[in-house]
């Protein structure tokens, strides 16, 4: 990544920031002034997930080419994913704090960040249990298709087991709801959109990177032996 | 389909000759639920708990039993044979059958010993909690089996097995649980029509997924 889009890519997420946090939104019902969290919160999610699909996309291109640098850009993709996570979860959680008075309810959505965090954790456990790095790659990559077929149900399984009351769920939906529309000013859509292309553009700059030093650790650890 | 058929009657021959995972298996149900009533003496347990605390029972028995399977193989050194004279889907449905025998088996002990200690669990649909705990498993073991074989390469082995299996099995467990609460509430066999059609679509998912991706885990 050329330097002047690093640069740009801090500048344009230091103005979404400041413009998130100080843009008038107008009224919405139920949320006011906590809605901002949607620049902050929903950008994290959406890595979290997209990062998660990536690992698993690297973990196919390893079985398919057997080639090292797909389980490490694998292994990298779900590093990052596993960030995006756990900020997306305490963003969510202040948020939660305020809006529905405890940190913590099990509603759907927490639910199923939840089981995100675990199958990262999963995902981790299994790397750090395998020694020799073929079977390693060959054994996570497995893991995280198996990981990624089962997380649909949730789709299924989480109405028939509570009610949500995230925003986004159910009759009262201030500014997204089931149907996909969304219920937000044009203005405030527009700071929307940059803040998941901004945070989009730094994790892919985020994944260049660590991926590079993940081959570079590798082809040095080779050339040794 | 011969290959599956003599794996399976080879780990059902030599559980029978030694009974070292249904003896364990069985102390484990005792000593499990045990510790549940002793720490549940004197308390009312509502229904839906009991449909809970079941579940919780069946989970870490599955997990303490189910991955012999295919660590037995590793540690004895006998894998190497296998993948000499069976193909590795033979292999997968043939350890996949014995695990489905073993955790209906251990299943059927659980359920007698929990009804007859837990004067809260009554179930009240018969027909919903049959096939809940005939679809669910299936589910259970198709999952674990083919987890066990991945675990079976690795280091830490007990350790890692229930961190791998329980989010790839938190949506049949969250389905089995609901379909046990409904069966112990008397609902009628229609509610938990959504729960099965769950249940059945779990299972059929992981084990057609266990059987494209087994030939990876078993030839590294």
């Amino acid at each position: 990544m050329k330097n002047w889009m690093k640069i740009s890519i801090g500048i344009w997420i230091a103005a979404v920031v400041a413009i998130g946090i100080a843009m008038p939104i107008g009224y919405i019902p139920g949320l006011g002034a906590k809605a901002r969290i949607i620049f902050f919160h929903v950008p994290m999610s959406w890595l979290a997930v997209l990062a998660f699909f990536m690992s698993m996309w690297y973990g196919i291109a390893y079985l398919r080419k057997k080639d090292m640098k797909m389980d490490i850009k694998s292994a990298t993709a779900a590093e990052l994913g596993f960030i995006f996570s756990i900020l997306a979860t305490i963003t969510g959680s202040i948020w939660a704090k305020f809006n529905w008075g405890s940190f913590w309810n099990w509603d759907p959505r927490e639910t199923s960040i939840f089981v995100l965090l675990l199958i990262y954790g999963a995902y981790f456990s299994l790397r750090s249990a395998l020694e020799i790095e073929e079977r390693r790659a060959t054994l996570s990559a497995v893991y995280s298709i198996v990981a990624f077929v089962t997380v649909p149900f949730f789709v299924f399984i989480m109405p028939r087991m509570m009610t949500g009351l995230h925003p986004g769920e159910g009759s009262p939906a201030p500014i997204v709801n089931a149907n996909g529309k969304m219920y937000m000013d044009a203005n405030m859509r527009y700071v929307f959109y940059a803040s998941l292309l901004g945070f989009s553009f730094l994790y892919v700059w985020l994944f260049q990177l660590r991926s590079k030093i993940g081959i570079l650790t590798y082809n040095n650890h080779t050339e040794i032996e | 389909m011969r290959g599956a058929v003599a794996i399976f009657s080879k780990d059902l021959n030599s559980e029978l000759r030694t009974r070292y995972a249904l003896n364990s298996l069985l102390m484990f149900v005792i000593v499990t639920l045990s510790i549940i009533l002793f720490s549940t003496a004197g308390e009312t347990v509502s229904p839906s708990l009991s449909a809970g605390i079941l579940w919780i029972i069946i989970f870490f028995a599955a997990m303490s039993g189910l991955s012999r399977s295919f660590v037995s193989e590793e540690e004895r050194g006998t894998s190497m044979t296998l993948q000499l004279w069976v193909k590795p889907s033979s292999v997968l449905t043939g350890k996949l059958l014995f695990n489905s025998l073993l955790i209906y088996v251990l299943n059927i002990m659980i359920i007698i010993a929990y009804t007859l200690t837990m004067p809260s669990f009554v179930v009240k649909t018969p027909s919903i909690f049959f096939i809940t705990i005939l679809i669910g498993s299936f589910g259970l073991s198709s999952a674990s089996t083919f987890i066990a074989a991945i675990i079976s390469k690795a280091n830490s082995k007990g350790t890692l097995y229930p961190v791998l299996s329980f989010p790839i099995l938190l949506p049949l467990l969250m389905s089995v649980i609901d379909a046990t609460r409904l069966s112990t509430d008397g609902a009628a066999f229609g509610e938990a029509a959504g729960d099965f059609k769950i249940m059945f679509s779990y299972s059929v998912v992981v084990s057609t997924v266990a059987i494209v991706l087994f030939d990876f885990v078993w030839r590294d």
